[in-house]
């Protein structure tokens, strides 16, 4: 177990910089997920800390040490591959106990410890075959057994699950979440798939072009999204963004062809707005309904337990989720009803979170 | 795309049918004429039937050509060329390929110009050098004044002399040294996912331990077929053997064939040269078919 804490990490591929400055803390035995699409530095960031890649500037320390010119061996991580990464000629009770026979463990030793990892992951069968012969679930079972082996500090986990099929990846998810509990190392999991960062993190940090946008439990991010990018990357389907521009007594928008009144909040009259509404906090009423905004219906997606909505709004894509009963046809009309208090309301320009409209924001006086 | 046309099908076979025939009749020629007598090989035309003194020929040539050292020799040697062969691409192909050192790619390049002077086209430099090893030293020393200054300093003449003719680090070392197993090594080893060398490196091996532990066992196929193919093309050499073995204890097989083949105004003894020739041959065939199996999966297969 340990803490990590990373100052102001960057990285340099020859002229391009991927990692802009990177401050991040992490507890003792806390499980972080990294989130990001790719190319936003995730992987990288997470190879500065296994030791695989060098560090251009700024500090990795693991337990108070600065780690920044010690080897891989010699940080106490142990990594687990997206491609698994196992040694294809060597049997899997072999593949498990390397890195001991490496660090010279007598064999006696390094053959109790081996059938114990196999025991927890339930691979005892399996010692005596080559990684040839194993399914996507059982290397990958094989992987995390070559690094628990090693009893590390920290367990870094670059996308492992994304090689697996749908079932797969959700029974794995469970059992890494189960063997963290276990365990209780500080792990740091490298992911793009949204689902699996909300279900694993204990905190999530949320990387895009190189900088961290957000840092905080799923329920935050979901709840009370940073910025913008934040908001529409996490959570499926996408957040609805409007445009629009604050007046008198709501919101024009859409360049105005629509308007929501709502009671006047802190944002000055004539700023620009970005207005983030969740799909399933949209209610479906009927057309005409005062206060709620009418669209055709372009396309439902049947999901058995609700359906999406995708519906046209003067030419904006939007959906909306619902688990009502309703199933309208594509072509006919909806009111979509919104309320103030599930509003998300970034800044045009900068992208970041505007909170002036939640409830404690005083009315100024006119 | 597979053809099914059962014209198509007969005349690819033909075509095949044909090649082989060129290729294997000369072979059964050598068979046939080395079953034969003195005077049935010197039929005109030979009869194709064979003859029935297979074994006394085969006997005699190995006798008259002493063929037992010889075939030692050129095993000694062509083992030698293709071990060090294997090994010497191994350890260069994993310099280039997986460290970042000032002038590596001078390295890769001179690697790669030797490629294009075959020992054919630097025989004689060579030969200087494995007749006086350290001849280029002896020769700084001398443009560098260095050999004159110990001269007068000392009083003592400098002359540095280590020859290899008529040895086998001489007929082994030049044929060593050659950049075509350095590339089947390179590309193999492109080859192979960085993933395996970073798990490598969190495991904690370091690289001579990544080598012998993870490369060399990858690479096994890879081995098998350098080393048939150094093998096969050692024990060929001709032109090498002959110019540096003067002494019949170093003579290589193929070269020593020589004494079999028939003097003008001499005896044609055409079935001895035949039998001779078959019992060269046959070591070479052996190693490719214990090799094959290994061979064309290097050659032609990359297991993952």
């Amino acid at each position: 177990m340990a803490s990590i804490t990373i100052r102001g990490i960057k990285k340099n591929y020859a002229k391009t910089q991927v990692v802009h400055g990177v401050d991040l803390d992490f507890a003792s035995g806390e499980f972080v997920v990294i989130l990001g699409p790719s190319g936003c530095g995730k992987s990288t960031l997470l190879r500065m800390i296994a030791g695989l890649e060098e560090i251009s500037g700024g500090e990795i320390a693991i337990d108070g040490t600065v780690v920044n010119k010690l080897e891989p061996r010699e940080r106490g991580c142990a990594m687990v591959f997206q491609n698994y990464a196992l040694y294809p000629h060597m049997s899997v009770s072999q593949n498990i106990g390397y890195s001991l026979k490496v660090a010279g463990v007598p064999s006696a030793e390094r053959q109790q410890r081996i059938q114990a990892v196999a025991r927890t992951l339930e691979l005892e069968h399996l010692l005596d075959r080559k990684p040839m012969a194993l399914s996507g679930g059982q290397r990958q079972r094989v992987a995390m057994g070559r690094a628990m082996i090693r009893e590390p500090k920290v367990f870094l986990f670059d996308e492992p699950l994304s090689n697996l099929d749908a079932k797969l990846r959700v029974q794995m998810r469970s059992e890494i979440r189960k063997l963290h509990r276990r365990l209780n190392a500080t792990s740091v999991f490298v992911t793009h798939d949204q689902v699996e960062a909300m279900t694993l993190a204990d905190r999530l940090v949320v990387m895009n072009g190189g900088r961290v946008e957000q840092v905080g439990t799923p329920g935050e991010i979901y709840t009370r999204p940073a910025s913008r990018f934040v908001a529409t990357f996490v959570g499926a389907p996408a957040m609805n963004i409007l445009e629009g521009t604050v007046d008198l007594d709501g919101l024009s928008l859409l360049g105005g062809s629509r308007r929501l009144a709502m009671a006047r909040a802190g944002l000055p009259v004539g700023t620009k707005v970005a207005m983030g509404i969740r799909p399933e906090a949209v209610r479906l009423v009927a057309p005409g309904t005062a206060g709620a905004l009418d669209a055709t219906v372009d396309l439902v997606e049947e999901l058995g337990a609700g359906r999406v909505i995708y519906v046209d709004l003067d030419g904006a894509p939007f959906s909306v989720m619902t688990s009502e009963a309703v199933h309208p046809e594509p072509g006919s009309q909806v009111g979509l009803k919104i309320s103030p208090e599930d509003m998300h309301f970034f800044s045009s320009e900068t992208g970041a979170r505007l909170d002036v409209f939640k409830a404690s924001v005083p009315e100024p006086a006119l | 795309m597979v053809e099914r046309t059962p014209f198509l099908n007969f005349f690819t076979h033909l075509i095949l049918f044909i090649g082989f025939v060129f290729c294997i009749a000369p072979f059964v020629v050598v068979v046939i004429a080395a079953s034969h007598n003195l005077k049935d090989v010197n039929d005109v035309p030979m009869s194709l039937l064979p003859g029935s003194d297979f074994w006394v020929n085969i006997k005699t040539a190995w006798t008259t050509a002493d063929l037992g050292p010889k075939l030692l020799n050129s095993f000694i040697m062509a083992t030698g060329v293709a071990a060090g062969k294997v090994i010497v691409s191994a350890l260069t192909a994993f310099s280039i390929v997986y460290f970042r050192y000032p002038g590596r790619m001078l390295i890769f390049w001179l690697i790669f110009i030797t490629l294009m002077l075959p020992l054919e086209v630097r025989i004689v430099p060579t030969y200087a050098v494995v007749a006086n090893v350290l001849e280029p030293y002896q020769a700084i020393l001398d443009l560098t004044g260095i050999s004159w200054l110990i001269e007068k300093v000392s009083g003592v003449q400098v002359q540095l002399s280590l020859g290899l003719l008529n040895s086998y680090s001489g007929l082994i070392l030049p044929l060593v040294a050659t950049a075509t197993g350095t590339f089947l090594y390179r590309q193999f080893f492109l080859t192979v996912p960085d993933e395996l060398t970073e798990a490598a490196r969190m495991d904690g091996a370091g690289a001579l331990r990544f080598f012998i532990d993870i490369l060399l066992p990858l690479s096994r196929n890879n081995m098998a077929a350098l080393g048939t193919i150094m093998f096969l093309w050692a024990w060929n050499q001709y032109l090498w053997p002959l110019l540096i073995t003067t002494d019949q204890s170093h003579a290589m097989a193929v070269t020593e064939l020589k004494q079999l083949i028939p003097n003008v105004g001499g005896i044609p003894e055409w079935h001895i040269a035949m039998a001779g020739t078959l019992i060269v041959m046959l070591p070479p065939l052996i190693v490719v078919v214990l090799m094959q199996r290994w061979f064309v999966r290097g050659l032609i297969a990359t297991e993952k």
